[in-house]
């Protein structure tokens, strides 16, 4: 029996739960927003009037109110947000057991033996009437195509990608429609004369592994509709690739020691949870957003994997030089914004020992027998009970752990081009 | 109201008397408006999930029937609010942030 897959995209989510709350918005362009106080004012997303005006994800909003000057800004409430989400994933759950949510607002769905499109048309109208939102559906026999076909047609439409006809509709589409073809991705394709799916198809595996490695015949693959795989059942935990932590800073930094200060946190948080999921990590990267909002990542492989953080701050400052020079950020009149730190090549920690004969496993481990002294004194009296003196410097750079941390998109070799996180555009 | 105009409503969280059934159901037996009057439901009509596109939100519907009138009756997030007709403010709208 053929797949039937869908893929339920919901329509610029969190700005319709916010006109869902406000009708009096919902016929004006609207952008919802980080907190300008905490430094996160740019937009999150924004509804198809505020597109249509210019306005895009991640401008920071005084562009985006330039760009659009009636433009209504609202905060955003991200409990409220998870609350419709898993009230939608309730309705699909009525329809399969087998769902993969891709983010908050995007999930694939295997309802194989059923019809497709009553399926979805169904599922569409279920959640417009309980929760006040559109969808837009795409209905495959791969999880690809059905991502390609809910972002065909948008808002609150069902698009079928089944039959002879899919080839037709699919190769004309620009290549970087496809999903896991950023743009970066899609300017190196076209630099190989690859534009469209249909082109990427066609090219030869062989050729693409050469130019990107080993993403090349995946993407190949992903093109002409295979790969992706089945749709996991919902409860399935992934195991963890990487574990991060990234802030927005208080205020941008300039010196080297101020973003050492940072680092010294993200270290020991990220260190902390690695022990929690008793993993240990070798390869250390981090990642630096400059005030004009572009950001860079770089990345080490570290000689064993570690846990601890002393050995990941180390790494950090060692990488940083490489995203950050003080003297060139003074000329181009920049800061940096945010910083992050991940731990990837993951471990189990009983699995990474490696015995040596010069004394440093026991050193390690003594340094080891620290950190979780420190993470138990943490558990008991709260963060604050323990501090290192870094952290004091600067009172408002030593603020942040317990309020401003947040998960770092974890990107690996792939470029996620439809979603930042669990984003929605 | 001229035709032109379009009817506006507004939330308006009301305090209810409800029964609860062994299965956990709930059942509106009373809604007290703000001044105090009391108005009994005397059938529900029909209960399900669902948004009010007209004051904002989403939760358990209730359409319930007070007398002559039938009206929908929202429970979200242990809360009840009812679509209460606004009326009509003359003049041009402010723009401003929420």
């Amino acid at each position: 029996m053929s797949p039937v897959i869908l893929h339920s995209d919901l329509n610029a989510f969190y700005a319709s739960v916010e006109c869902l709350y406000h009708p009096e918005l919902r016929e004006r362009p609207v952008a919802v927003c980080g907190s300008a106080e905490a430094r996160h004012g740019i937009v999150l997303a924004k509804n198809q009037l505020a597109k249509k005006a210019g306005v895009r994800t991640g401008q920071a909003i005084w562009e985006a109110k330039r760009l659009c000057p009636g433009l209504q800004t609202v905060e955003a409430r991200h409990g409220l947000y998870l609350r419709y989400a898993r009230a939608v994933r309730a309705i699909y759950a009525r329809f399969t057991d087998r769902i993969e949510p891709f983010g908050l607002d995007e999930a694939w769905l295997d309802v194989t033996g059923e019809d497709g499109r009553a399926v979805a048309d169904a599922i569409r109208r279920t959640v417009k009437e309980e929760c006040g939102l559109t969808a837009s559906v795409g209905v495959a026999d791969n999880k690809i195509y059905a991502k390609l076909g809910s972002d065909y047609r948008k808002p609150d439409a069902t698009t079928v990608f089944l039959g002879e006809a899919v080839p037709r509709l699919v190769y004309p589409l620009p290549v970087s429609d496809l999903l896991f073809v950023g743009p970066a991705t899609a300017k190196r394709l076209a630099l190989c004369r690859v534009n469209t799916i249909g082109d990427l198809a066609a090219a030869d595996p062989l050729f693409l592994q050469s130019v990107f490695g080993r993403i090349g015949p995946m993407l190949s693959s992903y093109a002409r509709g295979e790969g992706g795989g089945p749709v996991t059942p919902l409860g399935y935990e992934e195991e963890v690739k990487s574990i991060g932590h990234s802030t927005t800073l208080p205020r941008d930094l300039h010196e080297p020691e101020e973003a050492h200060a940072v680092f010294s946190l993200l270290s020991e948080a990220v260190a902390a949870r690695l022990r929690e999921h008793g993993l240990a990590g070798r390869t250390v990267a981090i990642w630096l957003r400059k005030s004009d909002l572009s950001s860079a990542e770089h990345r080490l492989t570290l000689p064993e994997p570690s846990d601890l953080s002393p050995e990941l701050l180390r790494a950090a400052d060692s990488l940083l030089p490489a995203l950050f020079d003080p003297a060139a950020f003074r000329r181009a009149g920049l800061g940096i914004r945010s910083l992050g730190l991940r731990v990837a090549s993951l471990s189990p920690l009983a699995e990474e020992a490696q015995l040596t004969f010069d004394g440093r496993l026991a050193a390690r481990e003594k340094m080891r027998a620290g950190e979780i002294c420190i993470d138990s004194i943490r558990r008991r009296f709260g963060y604050f009970a323990i501090r290192r003196a870094a952290a004091l410097l600067d009172p408002s750079l030593g603020k942040f752990p317990d309020t401003h941390f947040s998960a770092l998109p974890g990107s690996e070799e792939l470029e996620v081009a439809a979603k930042e996180g669990a984003r929605p555009s | 109201m001229k035709g032109s105009e379009k009817e506006s409503f507004r939330k308006t969280f009301v305090a209810a008397t409800v029964s609860f059934d062994p299965e956990g159901n709930i059942t509106p037996l009373r809604v007290i408006w703000r001044d105090g009057r009391r108005f009994a439901v005397d059938r529900v009509l029909e209960s399900r999930p669902a948004a009010s596109l007209k004051a904002g939100g989403s939760g358990m519907r209730y359409t319930c029937r007070f007398g002559n009138a039938v009206t929908y009756l929202f429970y979200e997030d242990g809360r009840w609010f009812v679509e209460e007709k606004a009326p009509a403010v003359p003049g041009k709208e402010k723009d401003s942030d929420v």
